[in-house]
């Protein structure tokens, strides 16, 4: 049974109708004694990092998420969840994140060839290099959604994907996995990613 | 590479999509649930759900369709159609739309797209327009492309980015259902204003305009049309095979 964790980031619609499509009971809750129940986790979000970050402390989920993560549950974050469990973000300002990855959330502005439009904004191809969450998914495509990314976290990184530069699709360290995409908009190649993290 | 975007356009009315016809192998084909569906497993990267319907029952016949498509396609979804408030915002994105379309409602009430973008970001608010030429100046159309604005479009458009549209959906008024390709000279000019994606739209009659679309502009980053799609007349799979063959970046 996969927990979903709420708080009040994004609309969590499309991730509780994947987890159904592949055949997992998933439930959506912001209650620490409920999620606790769930097999494993699944920290979604959109939005800006600076009040995704203080939502979470502020509802106490920050702590509960650490204490899950060390006593081995699987966590997938994702998008803004994914960003989120690395140590900081410079996302207008400098923000603390969970700390559960080492690495840091820069902006792609500055960064990107001029030509190229900010957000990265659509499909595009995994360059898959470790990790069990996308074995053989090398050269699949899968949709992002972000202005943001991941930098010197080569402690965790387990997919690219280009974009003027090569940037950061996902992550995979003991039973912290993160995805800078979106498997639930992803199609089939999406399911069978988040039906591979219903099962580690 | 990010690759250049197919997006087939449904529109819903009382529940039921409008002038779908012709597919083999489809039950039902007004049903928006199996074309959706359709669509989604012949390569469609986006869909976008047109709710044309004025009637309040038929409103709720939408957000019904809406939902049902939502739990069954895993894909990005677009809604539009009737946007004319943050209510109406809130209601489509909790049936599982993406990004919502705003036309008519931001002409009526500019604010909306930057109250919109400011709530649910960028990224979830398309701009379409609606653009015809009149008297050599680009101008924005309303209702349906019934009502000249007066306003000059791209000055238009410009503003709607600025206040926080994340994407634009221009609509030529002048080569839609003309089937003779797309707009070009008008996508140009729009394209070269604003930094967000371009979505070409109107004027697409076989898989050759959209090769011609994304050599000719590279800038623009998605095609979209409907009864191209809907009559067979062009088919997803066989337009993406042409385009990867042109070396354009499409999903396979």
């Amino acid at each position: 049974m996969i927990g979903i964790i709420d708080y009040g980031v994004g609309n969590l619609f499309s991730l509780c109708s994947s987890c159904k499509a592949i055949g997992e009971e998933a439930f959506v809750s912001g209650n620490a004694a409920e999620l606790a129940k769930a097999d494993r986790l699944i920290l979604p979000g959109v939005g800006a990092f600076e009040d995704a970050a203080k939502k979470l402390r502020d509802s106490g989920m920050a702590e509960f998420v650490r204490a899950q993560a060390a006593q081995g549950k699987p966590l997938l974050g994702i998008c803004l969840g994914m960003q989120l469990l690395f140590e900081r973000s410079y996302e207008y300002g400098c923000h603390e994140g969970l700390g559960l990855l080492k690495g840091q959330v820069v902006p792609m502005e500055g960064r990107l060839p001029k030509e190229l439009k900010i957000p990265h904004m659509g499909w595009n191809a995994l360059d898959v290099r470790r990790g069990t969450l996308l074995e053989g998914l090398s050269g699949q495509y899968v949709y992002f959604v972000h202005s943001f990314f991941a930098e010197n976290c080569e402690d965790s990184l387990s997919a690219l994907t280009e974009y003027g530069i090569p940037i950061t699709a996902a992550v995979e360290k003991g039973n912290i996995y993160g995805c800078q995409f979106h498997p639930e908009k992803s199609g089939n190649v999406g399911l069978s990613i988040l039906r591979k993290f219903a099962e580690v | 590479m990010i690759t250049k975007r197919i997006i087939p356009c449904l529109d819903v009315r009382s529940g039921r999509v409008v002038k779908g016809t012709n597919f083999q192998g489809l039950q039902d084909v007004s049903s928006p649930v199996e074309l959706g569906k359709f669509y989604s497993d012949n390569g469609a990267d986006e869909l976008v759900f047109y709710d044309i319907t004025a009637s309040a029952e038929g409103r709720k016949l939408f957000t019904d369709i809406l939902t049902e498509v939502a739990s069954t396609i895993f894909i990005p979804l677009t809604v539009g159609g009737g946007i004319n408030t943050l209510d109406d915002f809130d209601r489509v994105l909790k049936c599982g739309a993406d990004k919502v379309s705003v036309n008519s409602g931001a002409i009526r009430n500019p604010q909306l797209v930057h109250d919109a973008a400011r709530l649910y970001g960028d990224q979830c608010v398309v701009l379409s327009s609606d653009v015809k030429r009149v008297g050599g100046q680009f101008r924005v159309f309303a209702k349906g492309g019934r009502e000249d604005t007066g306003m000059e479009a791209i000055s238009w458009i410009k503003r709607c980015v600025d206040n926080g549209a994340g994407e634009v959906v221009l609509n030529s008024i002048d080569t839609d259902g003309v089937k003779g390709g797309f707009d070009l000279e008008m996508l140009e000019a729009v394209s070269n204003a604003v930094d967000v994606p371009v979505i070409a739209s109107g004027g697409a009659g076989c898989a050759e305009d959209f090769v011609t679309l994304f050599e000719t502009l590279p800038k623009v980053d998605a095609g979209l049309a409907a009864s191209i799609f809907h009559f067979g007349t062009v088919k997803i799979p066989e337009l993406k095979a042409l385009l990867k063959e042109k070396d354009i970046p499409v999903r396979l």
